[in-house]
């Protein structure tokens, strides 16, 4: 009887320290990976910026790729997996959003940013610059990807240039659907004429039966150069009418 | 298990209690840095990608 008492107990402690467990884990998923994560692609940002700057000094830190602009193409395919090279606004998703992109779209990768699917064309080449972000968890760069209109302003950022792209429209797909980051979104073979970009999120959030694709086209290049910095980044966040 | 790691502790009970909170303390914070890190990537919400 004393020994059925003790090996009660024992299992009774086993579901509790279970459960305690499982919380934990939900509270370093939802809550600490957003910290962490957070601060660490605030300052990979930062120091992609510092890097661009003449004369810029060695900062330590995540790596940013200090080599000439991918957006010109020729280089695009040396940039090292987990390498940050552009930084990505979105003026919907807050006045202060600015996240790196880093290439390549293992997991690994996209717990500090968003990441560059490394086959897609660069930043303002025509082809698909495509990305991938998480929308929940990890600093969750695309948590608010369904808020997208169509004319919502996505702006990259190279050494050299600003890309300003407009959404032209959304879409949900299953994961296997490659198609949607092919040169011509949608119509895999076809030969691109046009700049577009696709991001894509995992969807219903917190699932990861489908994805949420956003398909943008370039719209406006702004070189560094030229001393401007693109309009949308200068006015404030657009308001946001739900439809 | 509990009770005996209860028993284990040397001193009187405030002293037993900060020991075992510090316990608890060590236990979530290796957790933290290196058991979930391990363990999410198995999850399967965290997926944002399209491959084949």
């Amino acid at each position: 009887m004393r020994a059925l008492r003790a090996v009660v107990h024992g299992i009774g402690e086993l579901f509790i320290t279970l459960g305690v467990l499982l919380l934990l884990f939900v509270g370093w998923q939802l809550w600490w990976t957003d910290v962490v994560a957070g601060r660490a692609q605030e300052q990979t940002a930062r120091e992609l910026e510092q890097t661009w700057k003449p004369q810029a000094g060695g900062a330590a830190g995540a790596p940013v790729a200090r080599a000439a602009d991918p957006g010109k193409g020729a280089t695009l395919a040396q940039i090292p997996m987990g390498r940050a090279f552009a930084l990505i606004r979105v003026p919907r998703f807050g006045r202060d959003y600015v996240r790196p992109i880093l290439q390549g779209t293992e997991l690994s990768v996209l717990d500090e940013g968003v990441g560059h699917y490394d086959t897609s064309a660069g930043p303002g080449q025509v082809g698909n610059f495509a990305v991938a972000g998480h929308r929940v968890t990890y600093a969750k760069p695309f948590n608010q990807i369904a808020e997208l209109r169509s004319g919502d302003a996505v702006v990259v950022e190279t050494r050299t240039t600003y890309y300003v792209y407009r959404v032209v429209g959304h879409t949900i797909v299953t994961p296997d659907r490659v198609d949607v980051v092919a040169p011509v979104p949608e119509r895999p073979g076809a030969v691109p004429t046009t700049a577009m970009m696709t991001m894509t999120a995992c969807h219903p959030e917190f699932s990861a039966r489908e994805r949420y694709v956003v398909y943008s086209a370039l719209s406006q290049t702004v070189p560094k150069t030229s001393g401007k910095v693109p309009a949308v980044l200068m006015a404030a966040a657009p308001s946001t009418p739900r439809s | 298990m509990y009770a005996m790691l209860w028993r284990h502790l040397p001193g009187p009970w405030p002293v037993r209690a900060t020991l075992a909170l510090v316990l608890a303390l060590v236990a979530i914070a290796l957790l933290f840095v290196w058991g979930f890190p391990v363990l999410a990537p198995l999850m399967p919400f965290n997926d944002g990608t399209v491959s084949q």
